[in-house]
């Protein structure tokens, strides 16, 4: 079974129609990847499964569970979790409240220490500015920050929305060393990406979403290999 | 001499315009609204301190009383009236404050009559400290508001729940994604904002003893002002904008040629440091980083 599908999603905002009933599904352990460009409803997608926005038809499952019109905390509360487009980090918070924040659902503060403890482990740059406001890092620490702050609760599903927007290569590279890490470590992981290249080379399927559509989808290597998908997003 | 008593009545004066200042910017940080209705909920403690006070002739029953009563009422407004416009256009939500306003009004109008009622906490009479004169009522208003204001700024930076509040005044759905209940924190918002109104209520009640049902408007729009010279949605600049105005007000009246022009000036005051300052002194602006 699935650990999320997704089925017929329609979306709209106002008359305009963002999805025009989109299906797919995450199986538990994978990374899947939806690419595509500005535009084609990646985000729109990401925001209806965590309850940000409200579909108009379709359904969303998550093990087992129809969670459409369920408010976002209790979505949170069943183990999935998104790093948003754009960081959005709490600039006026230290590095560590961010991180604790992100484990607001966990009661056991022992755990929450031990948890800041591996977040810092894993990103040694948070440790070192713990103390300063979120607001002051560089693009990539607040990325490295949000995607910290993510993992604090958990989470059997972590969406990424876009999470090399913006940065460096060499930040780039270090964000999908991170994403194949936490893969290995056994978190299913939605990634949505503009950077096809990279999303395609470290998911095990992908989606290509075109204007609120899907059209077309496979292994992450055949989609690389494939004529249209080369032509209208690897540039080549 | 006379100048530090006077410096001394507009800090205490200021303590009650940050309490009922920091009302106004947290809900304003927290919901993006303008709770015109905040001044009201002054007047309905101060009714509720004359009812426990007629009650139990205990002034402490009657502070704890209009705490527990400005709460409630707070947080029903809020679900009953502000909660269905979540997502409404800000007018539709500054019209139905508006409408709140009056309501409560015109509830304690019918209710308690037009006409003023004295109420008399308690008797405390002055203190003199060398050549300096002091109430008593605004040693406790100062205290009061210190009080207020160190622990509202330790929930904040030290809880689990204040630091929510600032998380979702800053980013209302990066928050939901951290699995906070924005409801619950809004409703908190709402209680804690009373709560503090009541308290504004009763040291003022100290202070002039009189109680009509537009007792809570004056205070409250001084309360907004300070709010938004200190800029709005910051704790710490409400805390500073009250206190600010406070001492402005008393320094004012304290020269009588000078005195019938209070209000004109402390409103001056706000049009000038908006002009130079748009965002008020502590307000925030601002910037995205890529």
């Amino acid at each position: 079974m699935a650990l999320l599908e997704v089925k017929d999603l329609e979306v709209y905002y106002g008359v305009i129609q963002a999805l025009k009933g989109i299906s797919f599904e995450v199986n538990e352990g994978e990374i899947v990847t939806l690419i595509g460009a500005n535009g084609a409803g990646k985000t729109t997608t990401m925001q209806s499964i965590m309850g940000l926005i409200h579909p108009r038809s379709g359904k969303i499952v998550y093990e087992g569970q129809v969670i459409n019109g369920m408010p976002t905390h209790k979505i949170v509360h069943l183990g999935m979790t998104q790093v948003p487009e754009g960081r959005r980090i709490f600039s006026e918070l230290t590095v560590y409240e961010n991180l604790v924040m992100g484990a607001y659902i966990e009661k056991d503060k022992s755990k929450v220490k031990q948890d800041l403890e591996e977040i810092y482990t894993l990103f040694p740059r948070l440790g070192e500015r713990k103390t300063q406001m979120a607001g002051m890092l560089s693009g990539g620490e607040q990325q490295m920050l949000a995607m910290g702050r993510a993992l604090m609760s958990h989470p059997k599903l972590l969406m990424l929305d876009e999470p090399s927007m913006g940065l460096a290569p060499i930040l780039v590279q270090q964000i999908f060393d991170m994403i194949k890490h936490l893969h290995s470590i056994g978190t299913t992981i939605l990634l949505v990406e503009q950077n096809a290249e990279m999303a395609l080379a470290v998911a095990d399927r992908a989606y290509v979403m075109e204007t609120g559509e899907i059209t077309l989808s496979g292994t992450g290597s055949e989609l690389a290999q494939s004529d249209m998908v080369k032509k209208a997003y690897l540039g080549v | 001499m006379e100048f530090i008593s006077t410096l001394i009545n507009g800090l205490s004066l200021g303590g009650i315009y940050a309490m009922i200042a920091l009302g106004y910017t947290m809900v304003y940080g927290i919901a993006k609204m303008l709770n015109f209705a905040h001044g009201d909920i002054i007047m309905a403690g101060g009714y509720a301190i004359y009812v426990f006070l007629l009650l139990s002739g205990n002034p402490i029953v009657a502070a704890v009383g209009a705490i527990v009563m400005c709460v409630l009422l707070g947080v029903v407004i809020e679900k009953i009236a502000y909660r269905p416009l979540r997502g409404a256009s800000p007018l539709a939500v500054l019209i139905t404050a508006i409408g709140v306003s009056y309501f409560l009004q015109s509830i304690a109008q019918i209710v308690f009559g037009s006409a003023p009622k004295m109420i008399i906490v308690a008797q405390l009479g002055i203190i003199k400290l060398g050549g300096v004169t002091i109430d008593v009522s605004a040693l406790i208003t100062l205290a009061c508001s210190a009080v207020v204001m160190v622990a509202l700024t330790c929930f904040v930076k030290y809880t689990k729940v204040g630091r929510a509040t600032v998380a979702v005044s800053e980013d209302k759905g990066a928050a939901q994604l951290m699995g906070v209940n924005v409801n619950n924190i809004i409703t908190l918002t709402f209680a804690i904002g009373s709560a503090l109104a009541a308290l504004a209520a009763l040291c003022y009640l100290l202070k002039a003893p009189s109680m009509y049902s537009t007792f809570g408007s004056l205070p409250g729009i001084k309360a907004f002002t300070a709010a938004v010279i200190g800029g709005i949605g910051s704790i710490p600049g409400a805390m500073l904008g009250g206190i600010m105005m406070g001492v402005v007000e008393s320094i004012c009246n304290s020269v009588p040629v000078i005195a019938p022009y209070t209000d004109a000036i402390e409103f001056s005051l706000l049009i000038i440091i908006l002009l130079v300052k748009p965002t008020g002194f502590l307000g925030k602006k601002r910037r995205e980083k890529v």
